[in-house]
Order: structure tokens, then sequence, then C-alpha cells
């Protein structure tokens, strides 16, 4: 597929920060109880076991305590639930596009001259034309798709449309509440969210798209994500995510759960751009069958503090794992990213590249763990964190995990943290390149092995973005 | 005609009071060829880092003159009379760049997962656009730039960012990289990593070749190399000077590559001073009689 027609399927609205007008049909009180828990599924007209399930993840919610005593994890104490709002049921009727760049409002215009991107690729971004098109692009999609037994719908949807299969997988054995504070709570106030399934042997060529944003002020964001691939089946997922600035602080504690079945394979991509004052906490996780293949990418920019460790169960003979992260902490910036890979099952197989940029006294922290279990017999794992430090005051931890209880397994692991050499600036320099030029190109080179990997609009939203990063024109 | 000109040149490290150069004098006029020659420590990569802007020094005394002319670069008919001189001390490396000073290092940076192509066509481009701007006050026309899309990969840059586009660039890049005998392999390589001894000092002169310099100083290009990449690396300085006009200050510890490089005047350093100077035969009188004989001859006629 060429790049243009890439771009061309971005559903989007936009994919960079700028607030839109709030109108929505429907704001529950602030605050956190079991009534605000009724509401919502109420509002969601949803079946008893959906309100039951969030009953008891509340439950699990209040027991739980805060996680404060992980070695450097990001300072928490700002975060108060309570003030913010959880549920907001976006108004369907304004959400419509715009058709041409001359129609959006002047604030969103303002905001992509602000991040300095160029016409063609705000047309692109902002999903203008695109949008308009896009719909028609989703619409033969979808019966494309359809004839074949795809799904791909809103969550909420999902509960209602398609619910014995939502009941059997939805935070039961993948991502049960019960797993950490932040997974209850996604439990008892999610909203929103996509359900993607591909039925047995069938390959969806394109990949599936969706975009979250948080665009109300102290507006929590859980949305759930449940994708599930039949043996044989091959899909590609890709998540972009940015929200607004605004005053009070934002959390966002998304939930996804992927079934890899029998030799299916998930590719699960996202670049998320939070504002500066959001907490990004969530949980990720994929169960992986017999020779399936499970593949995360993730680019972390933005946000206040980011806990993100998709994982991966490797249950079946021969699974494999791929990770891909990024990260990029600013001033003010705590990003504590990394990857968990449980090998249960002989012959599985995990890699995971992690890089990590920090700047201006910003933290960056890998936090990894590979467990191979007794009995994983020939199973294989590659770990590689490299961290790059801007200045002396920032800093950049690395904390890759091993527990192997199986003799009979090749591991590897491989960490670097560095400061951007004096060196190798001047050498840039002195041909020509000025200070920031130099360091940009360092920093380019250094994520390259993971942006060559990317789709291509991720790769030049993932460059644009820590372009703009480094040149402090955001935030 | 460019002329660069060291006046009494004192540097120290910037982290610390020791002075390395005590005065150093030279000047080195557009293609003429130079060869800076001393024992171990005795100043010569200090002076040519002090020339580049290299911020581990830092200047105490004296002055980096360079002159410049119309004709030093190609398709500039007139530069105002109030850029025709600078002093580089007050510029930052990439503007001494931009106006046409180079350095070969001895010890080239190894940049992961930027291309060798990506970086020069990069590097050119802020170049010329530098240049326009110190020599003439303005920028190109940012405006046009800021519209410029990502046409081709980004790992690529922007397609039609810059004065010297893909194609164009392309073109240039493979004509000196067969002047220089390279592999075209090598500009989808990343920046010297991974590049052996000989491989770098190839593509400091490759890089020297495309960015055109007014004045190029090589710090000891000729270390590493073997019989065939020297003469290699040879014809590139040569055509440096023949064809670009280049002012070439070479700092080498050995006659060979002099051999093939003929310099019109030899510099002799000892401690952090120019302590003779002469034609090609004091290189090869130095290839003879050694340091020792230049000390001798220098403290003894004091």
């Amino acid at each position: 597929m060429s790049s243009e027609e890439n771009l061309q399927e971005t559903d989007t609205e936009a994919r960079f920060e700028f607030k839109k007008e709030q109108h929505s049909a429907f704001q529950s009180e602030k605050g956190l109880t079991e009534e605000t828990i009724r509401l919502i599924s109420e509002d969601k007209d949803e079946p008893d076991w959906m309100l039951e399930r969030r009953l008891r993840a509340l439950k699990q919610y209040k027991k739980m305590p805060m996680p404060t005593d992980w070695p450097g994890q990001p300072d928490l104490s700002e975060l108060d639930v309570e003030e913010i709002v959880p549920y907001i049921r976006p108004d369907v009727e304004t959400r419509g596009g715009a058709e041409n760049w001359e129609d959006l409002p002047d604030e969103i215009q303002d905001t992509f001259e602000k991040l300095g991107i160029p016409e063609a690729e705000r047309e692109a971004l902002s999903g203008v034309g695109a949008q308009y098109e896009s719909e028609v692009v989703y619409q033969n999609m979808q019966e494309r798709w359809e004839e074949k037994g795809v799904i791909f719908c809103n969550m909420d949807e999902a509960v209602q449309e398609h619910e014995e299969i939502v009941k059997e997988h939805f935070m039961t054995n993948c991502v049960p509440a019960s797993d950490n504070k932040f997974a209850a709570l996604h439990g008892a106030v999610w909203s929103g969210g996509s359900f993607v399934y591909i039925p047995e042997d069938v390959t969806v060529e394109m990949p599936v798209q969706a975009y979250f944003r948080m665009n109300s002020e102290g507006m929590g964001q859980f949305e759930h994500t449940l994708i599930i691939a039949e043996e044989g089946s091959e899909v590609h997922y890709i998540e972009g995510c940015s929200a607004p600035k605004y005053g009070t602080h934002n959390l966002h504690s998304g939930g996804v759960e992927v079934f890899v079945k029998e030799d299916a394979h998930v590719q699960y991509s996202t670049v998320q751009n939070w504002s500066k004052n959001t907490f990004n906490l969530n949980t990720k996780r994929a169960i992986v069958e017999e020779n399936g293949t499970m593949e995360w990418i993730s680019g972390s920019m933005g946000s206040k503090a980011t806990m993100l460790y998709p994982s991966s169960i490797l249950k079946g003979r021969g699974a494999t794992d791929n990770h891909i992260t990024i990260a990029f902490a600013g001033e003010g910036q705590d990003i504590d990213t990394g990857a968990k890979v449980y090998h249960n099952a002989p012959d599985t197989k995990s890699t995971i590249e992690s890089k990590s940029i920090a700047k201006d006294g910003g933290r960056t922290n890998y936090r990894g763990l590979v467990h191979i279990a007794d009995g994983a017999e020939d199973s294989s794992t590659s770990v590689e964190c490299d961290a790059l430090m801007f200045d002396n005051e920032s800093t950049s931890d690395t904390m890759p995990y091993m527990e192997i209880n199986e003799s009979k397994v090749d591991v590897a692991h491989e960490a670097t943290v560095g400061k951007i050499g004096d060196e190798d600036v001047f050498y840039l320099q002195s041909r020509g390149l000025d200070d920031d030029d130099a360091k940009q190109m360092i920093v380019a080179g250094f994520i390259e092995p993971i942006t060559e990997e990317l789709p291509i609009e991720y790769a030049v939203e993932l460059n644009r973005l820590i372009e703009l990063e480094m040149e402090g024109s955001l935030g | 005609m460019a002329t660069i000109e060291l006046k009494n040149v004192h540097a120290e490290v910037a982290e610390g009071d020791e002075e390395i150069l005590h005065g150093v004098d030279l000047e080195v006029e557009s293609g003429e060829i130079h060869a800076l020659m001393g024992p171990n420590g005795s100043g010569k990569s200090t002076t040519s880092k002090v020339i580049a802007g290299h911020p581990a020094y830092d200047v105490t005394e004296g002055e980096i003159i360079l002159h410049l002319e119309a004709a030093d670069f190609d398709g500039i008919d007139e530069i105002p009379e109030s850029a025709r001189t600078w002093n580089l001390l007050e510029l930052e490396p990439n503007e001494r760049a931009a106006l046409g000073v180079f350095l070969a290092f001895q010890y080239p940076a190894e940049i992961e997962g930027v291309t060798m192509t990506n970086f020069l066509r990069t590097a050119l481009n802020a170049k010329l656009e530098e240049r326009d701007e110190l020599l003439f006050g303005e920028g190109e026309d940012e405006d046009e730039d800021e519209d410029a899309g990502y046409e081709t990969s980004p790992m690529e840059g922007p397609a039609d960012e810059g004065e010297v586009g893909v194609a164009e660039f392309q073109q240039l890049l493979s004509e000196k990289m067969e002047l220089l005998d390279m592999d075209e392999k090598f500009a989808q390589r990343y920046l010297n990593a991974g590049f052996s001894g000989g491989e770098k000092k190839q593509n400091e002169v490759l890089q020297a070749a495309i960015l055109e310099p007014t004045i190029a100083v090589l710090d000891e290009i000729d270390s590493g190399l073997d019989i065939d990449r020297l003469q290699d690396v040879a014809d590139g300085i040569n055509a440096l000077r023949d064809e670009q006009g280049t002012g070439v200050l070479q700092i080498t510890h050995y006659q060979r590559i002099l051999d093939y490089v003929e310099p019109d005047t030899v510099h002799i350093m000892l401690n952090g001073e120019i302590a003779m100077e002469g034609g090609p035969e004091l290189a090869e009188k130095l290839e003879d009689k050694g340091y020792d004989w230049v000390r001798e001859q220098v403290y003894n006629a004091a």
C-alpha cells in the first residue's frame, strides 16, 4: 500500500492537541460512587452482567492501594481520581468533520499553525477532505469486511450487538479488574473504545485505525479495546491518541485486551501524545496461542506521567512476541514504560527493543519483565534498551527484570544509557548544521531502527512530534 | 581568493588552564597546499580544532581571520564589502562551515541511524542557507520551506526542502563517490558507523568534495590508509585544490602522502608554535633527520 493511501485512510479529526467546544449530551457528577457507575451503565442501556462487572471492579478499586512502592516510579500523588469526571458521552450529532480546511474552527487552525505542520500534512492529519472520504472508504471497508465476518465497531455497541463474545472475553482472563488498581478503575468506568473480531483465516489487509481524544476539561478517558483474532487470521490495529491541554489533571486509563489464537498474527501500533498534565496509566495485554504472533509498537510522547507496560502471555508452543517502544520525556515529564512477556510454553520467542530520550530534566525509565516458566524449553528472549539524555538534569533508568525458571533457554540482554555526545554534535556542526539541527539528527538516528518499522504516517508523525518537542514549541 | 590567517593564536583547554598553543602564526590561501608537521603533542590537532571552533578549547589571545572573495563561491558575483573579512573566533562552528571552513577529523564521529545521503544533503543545504544569510544578511524564502511536505520517506527528510533537491544531490553524490573510487553502497550506510579506519578517512574527503570548502584542514587524513586508498584520498585532495580552488592545510606525520599531494609550504610545529617553515624539501629533510634536528636548529639558533 502506498503511503498516500495510508494517509487517506487516516480516520481522525485531528491528531494533535487542540480543544473543541465541549458539547455533550450527558455528563456525570464528579467523583466515583456506585451511583455514578449505575448511571453510566443505565445511560448505555447495558445488560446486567456488565453492570455487575463494573460494580465488582469498583469494589476492587476501592480496596486496592495506590502503587507507591515501585522503585523509581512516577509520582502519582497529584492524581485525584475523585476530581476527575469519569464519564462523558460525546455528543455524536456534533462530531461531524469539516470538508475543507477553511471550515475548521479558527482555534484548530491556530493550533496547527503553532505546531508548524505544513498544509499538505495538516489536511491529512486533521482528516479534512480525507475525513469525508474516509467515511466512504470506511463504509466500503465495512462492507468488504462484513462479507468475511470481520467486526469492527465501538465497544459500547459491541456489548449490545455481540453480547456473547464480549461477555466471554471482556476483562475475564486477559485483564481482570483485579490486575491492578487502574485496571480496576478502568473496569468500573470504561467507556468507548473498539471491538475488533477477525474470523478464522481472514487477513485484514488495511490497518484498522481508531483515534481517541480527550476534549473536555477534567475528563478521564477509559476506553476499552478488545481484539480477537481467530485461528490463522491477521490484523494490524492502529491507535492514535492526543489530548488538548487543560488546567486540571487529566487521567487516561485505557484497557487493551488481545486474543491471538493459533497461527494468528496481531500487530498493535500506537503513538500517544497526551497533553502535559495527563496521567497516562494503562493496562494492555495479549494472550498468544500456539504459533501465534503478537507485536506491540508504541511511541509514548506527552503526558505528565506515563506508566505503560504492554504484556504478552505466550501460552501456546511456538508463540512469538515483539515489542518496540519509544519514549520521550521533556521538562516535568516522567515516562515509565516497558514490556512484560511470560513464556509459558516451549519454543516461545520474544524480542524487546526500547529507546528513550530525556531532555530538560525529563525522566524516562525502562521497566520490563521477562518470565520464562519451568518447562518452557527452547524458548528465547532478547531485550535491548537504549536511553539517550540531552543534559545532566535529565535522568534515565533501566530495570530489566528477568525470571528464568528453565535452563534450556537462550537469553540475551543489552542496555545502554548515554548522554548525547559533544564530539558527535561538534562533528555535525562542523559540517554546517546548527546546534539544534545536529542534536535533532542524532536523535532521529537514535530512534531510526524503530521508526523504520512504523507505518509511514506514524513515522512522519513521530519524527515531527519529536522535532517539535526538541524545539520546545510544544507545551 | 580566500585566505585564512592565524595571528599569534594562544589557546588552552576550556576546563583547565593549561595553554597548548603559545602563539601560532599561519596563513593559507586558496589553491595552496600547506603541510603542518610536528611531533606528538606539539599542538597540530589543537590548531585544527581551534580553527573549526571546537568548544573544548578557549582562544585566549590572537585572532583567526578569514578573507573571502566572490570568486571563492560558485554562482556568487559579488560579496558585500562588509562580508569579506571575518573573525572566525566570533562565529559558531556551523557558521564557520558555512563560510567554507572544513575540518577533516582525525577520528570522525560515528552517527548511527543517519544515512550518508540524508546527512550530506542536510548539511549541504544548511550550509548554503547559512552562507547566504551571513554574506547577504537574508535567509532563503522561509515560508516556502515551511510548506514543504514529506514526499519521500521521513528518514530521507522532506523532499523539497533546501536548495539542493534529492535528485540533484544523488547526481552530485555519485559523481564525487566515483572520483574517490567509493562503492555506491556507502550512500545508504549510516554515517561512519562500522566504517574501517580507511573508509572513514575516505568519507572525510568525500564530504569535503561535496561541501566545496574554501579552506580545508585535514587532520592526519593519511593515518590508517593502505596504499591504494592513500592514492584515492590524495586524488581527492588534489581535486579539491585543482577544481574547487580550495586552500588545504594538511596535518601529517609522514612524508608518504606528500609524495602524492605536493605541498607548497611545509610548517613544522614544536611546543605550540610554528618553529620552522620551508618548501617541500623541508619535509624530506625531516623524514631523514627527525625532529631533534629541528630542535637543534631552532633552539641553537636562538
